[in-house]
């Protein structure tokens, strides 16, 4: 009896068709991610194509889709949205290049001088990544209120610059810690100044971890609301993000189609720019993380 | 060791100069400078000197009445601005440390050179001192400007925020109107004495700590889970599989989270209207109940959150060998021992670190709690809402009841508790322990 039952079971299930019910079953299980992660988005695109700026009537199917609160949007004199986007891109230019090119910096500092006070350099910086810049967010905001410096782009600025630098700086060091010293050491030989070494052969070398670094600083203001809700107050200094936030805050849903209008524009410049730079963002992270 | 030097002590170098004194030369640079001019640097020396003889005019009143201003935080109501005195007091401090960080420098400077001269070495000629100093303070100038910034835009912020947590800084005792007091710990005692302070405090605690570790193991869990099914050899189209997987990265969080509030609606969302009801013939109060809340927020931080550890995860498995496998294989090694033994320890030695501040990024994520119902809802007997965590009930003692010292005192507190455990955790880390090393 039991050999029977044996021999049909291995008839039933070669390995080859087991291996490919377990490829199909894959690929069910990713079908349905698939769907979990393309439903919200998705179903915001649509709102986004609706012509009623309710969510209560609003419709998914494409027949009626129109391009209206995009025109509103851009066309609108109550809008402010192409200065949110204007704030938005002048605080993450200026962002991205000051922290990278401090960041490698001070990351080509600790990772190839040894120098008085390095250790206790590292250690700051080790302790001050922990404290994200928000959790000292009661002082952030008394202190621009005493200073002036509320509601103003460059505050932000400031306050994104400095906080990003001991993490990033700790991620571009442990990528050039990797780096073999030789190479260094080699073109220090052959007479090349300090500056010329870090230019010309380490920056070149760590081009994947920089790519991501810049890619962070860039995002970090289009995504982030809560520190330019801290620092701005009037509504054509706002940033993307909290220009957006106060749309649907005010009355949820009836501006619903014309944030989603909003957010698909600012989606999908980010998730290109990410896209563009995959290759290098995980190879970047993953180096980053093998050293911490 | 000790024969080593005694070989050296014989072996007196031909200039050795044994009257000069190396603590001559630290005793006179007790006024900076002179000690340098003792070892026959004179430039150098002046240079010293007319550094710290200007900051010494210059800053000597701002540090004096700063230091002074901290202790009284003012003494006229209306004129004096106690956040003023508090900041120029902050300042006044971190000027005091830089000076004395540079006056023992410039003393150990002096020494040091003096027992080179003693032993031998003589200063070369100016450019070849000015390259030698070039070179010694190029990791100083590299790291000089972001340094500073730093001080300013994060450090002064945080010393501000620990000195606040121990005044009385509210809405009813507000400068410039009111002189702040110093008032100890009081803050803190009222935190767990009072008994609505005490009640909201361990209840949003034990929720930020339980949020914490839910969300993230949720979303590594899941990570690891598609990393090592896109990994398989079988599957076609990987990379927009991958893409696609990276993609709720990529959207903007704050978008996301918008949108999911939107769809969680207890109302029109379209999770209660197009799911839920049709499914079960009822609808959840996503928004309106406090359980219900937490869960649609831990599903929302998993979809945000699974795809970066599902990048780094991906990016390990492909770099980890074949040959393991193979090797596994020829023992018979099952699935489950494959994983447990190979892939597993090989993305945890590799990803360690980088998972653990995906905890503490959850611990302070302010975003989604704050977009998705604003921490509500309202809970009875506290001054927190239900899903309030650490960081946003802070938020909320800010900016809407304006208790701003019960709030530095708390996120105190959140600091401390970060502190500590990614102090513990890195300390484990590899790269901190290779740092030790130097």
């Amino acid at each position: 009896m039991s050999k029977i039952f044996e021999r049909m079971q291995k008839r039933q299930f070669t390995r080859k068709q087991k291996s490919k019910l377990e490829v199909a079953m894959i690929y069910l299980i990713l079908a349905v991610m698939f769907l979990i992660i393309f439903y919200p988005l998705f179903w915001a695109f649509a709102i986004s194509m609706n012509t009623t700026s309710n969510l209560f009537t609003a419709s998914l199917s494409p027949a009626n889709w129109s391009l209206d609160n995009y025109v509103w949007l851009f066309t609108n004199p109550r809008s402010d949205y192409l200065q949110w986007y204007r704030n938005t891109l002048f605080v993450s230019t200026i962002v991205t290049v000051v922290t990278t090119l401090l960041v490698s910096f001070t990351a080509y500092a600790f990772s190839r001088y040894r120098f008085r006070g390095r250790t206790y350099g590292l250690y700051a910086f080790l302790l001050l990544q922990m404290f994200p810049v928000l959790m000292a967010m009661v002082a952030l905001f008394i202190l621009l209120n005493t200073i002036g410096l509320i509601d103003n782009l460059w505050g932000l600025i400031l306050i994104y610059i400095g906080g990003n630098i001991p993490m990033n700086a700790f991620l571009v060091k442990g990528y050039l810690d990797t780096l073999p010293k030789s190479l260094d050491e080699s073109a220090k030989m052959d007479g090349a100044g300090h500056f010329r070494i870090f230019f010309q052969i380490l920056l070149p070398l760590a081009k994947p971890i920089l790519s991501v670094v810049a890619l962070f600083n860039f995002m970090a203001p289009f995504m982030d609301f809560i520190l330019p809700r801290i620092v701005l107050r009037s509504p054509e200094n706002f940033t993307l993000a909290l220009g957006l936030y106060n749309f649907v805050n005010a009355q949820f849903s009836n501006n619903f189609s014309r944030f989603a209008a909003g957010a698909v524009l600012i989606a999908i410049p980010i998730a290109t720019v990410y896209l563009l730079l995959q290759k290098y963002l995980i190879s970047g992270l993953a180096a980053g993380a093998t050293k911490g | 060791m000790p024969t080593d030097k005694k070989n050296q002590k014989n072996k007196r170098p031909v200039n050795a100069d044994l009257d000069h004194s190396p603590k001559k030369a630290m005793l006179l640079s007790v006024i900076p400078g002179m000690g340098q001019i003792y070892n026959k640097r004179r430039l150098k020396g002046a240079l010293i000197f007319i550094l710290f003889a200007a900051f010494t005019v210059m800053m000597f009143d701002f540090i004096a009445s700063g230091l002074q201003g901290l202790i009284t935080l003012g003494t006229e109501p209306r004129v004096d601005d106690s956040r003023v005195f508090l900041i120029e007091g902050i300042l006044a401090i971190i000027f005091t440390v830089f000076y004395g960080v540079f006056y023992t420098f410039n003393l150990q400077d002096a020494k040091k050179e003096a027992q080179k001269i003693r032993d031998g070495w003589r200063p070369g000629g100016v450019m070849e001192n000015f390259r030698n100093s070039w070179d010694a303070g190029f990791p100083y100038v590299l790291i000089g400007p972001g340094f500073i910034l730093l001080i300013f835009v994060v450090i002064l912020p945080l010393l501000f925020m620990a000195f606040m947590a121990f005044t009385n800084y509210n809405l009813y005792n507000a400068p410039p109107r009111n002189i702040l007091q110093w008032v100890g710990f009081e803050n803190f005692v009222r935190l767990v004495t009072i008994a609505e302070w005490r009640t909201t405090f361990f209840s949003v605690l034990s929720w930020t700590l339980t949020w914490t570790f839910v969300a993230t193991t949720l979303s590594i869990g899941l990570a690891m889970f598609l990393a090592i099914l896109t990994n398989d050899k079988r599957l076609k189209g990987t990379r927009i599989i991958r893409t696609i997987l990276i993609l709720p990265w990529a959207v903007p969080g704050f978008v996301t989270i918008i949108i999911f509030s939107a769809l969680f609606n207890d109302n029109f969302g379209a999770i209660n209207t197009d799911i839920i009801q049709p499914l079960f013939n009822t609808t959840i109060p996503w928004m309106s109940n406090v359980m219900w809340s937490r869960i649609a927020i831990i599903m929302i931080q998993v979809w945000l959150g699974f795809p970066y550890v599902y990048a780094l995860f991906s990016g390990v498995l492909k770099g980890i060998s074949d040959d393991w496998y193979e090797a596994a294989d020829m023992d018979g090694a099952t699935r489950w021992q494959k994983f447990k033994e190979i892939t597993f320890p090989h993305l945890m030695f590799a990803t360690g670190p980088i998972l653990l501040t995906q905890y503490t990024f959850n611990f302070n994520n302010f975003n989604i709690i704050y977009l998705f119902n604003e921490g509500g809802p309202a809970v009875r007997g506290q001054n927190a809402g239900g899903t309030d965590i650490l960081i946003s009930w802070v938020y909320g003692l800010t900016f809407n009841n304006s208790q701003f010292s019960m709030a530095a005192a708390i996120s105190l507190i959140l600091g401390l508790i970060v502190a500590t455990f990614a102090f513990f955790q890195f300390r484990r880390s590899r790269s901190f322990k290779e740092e030790g090393n130097y």
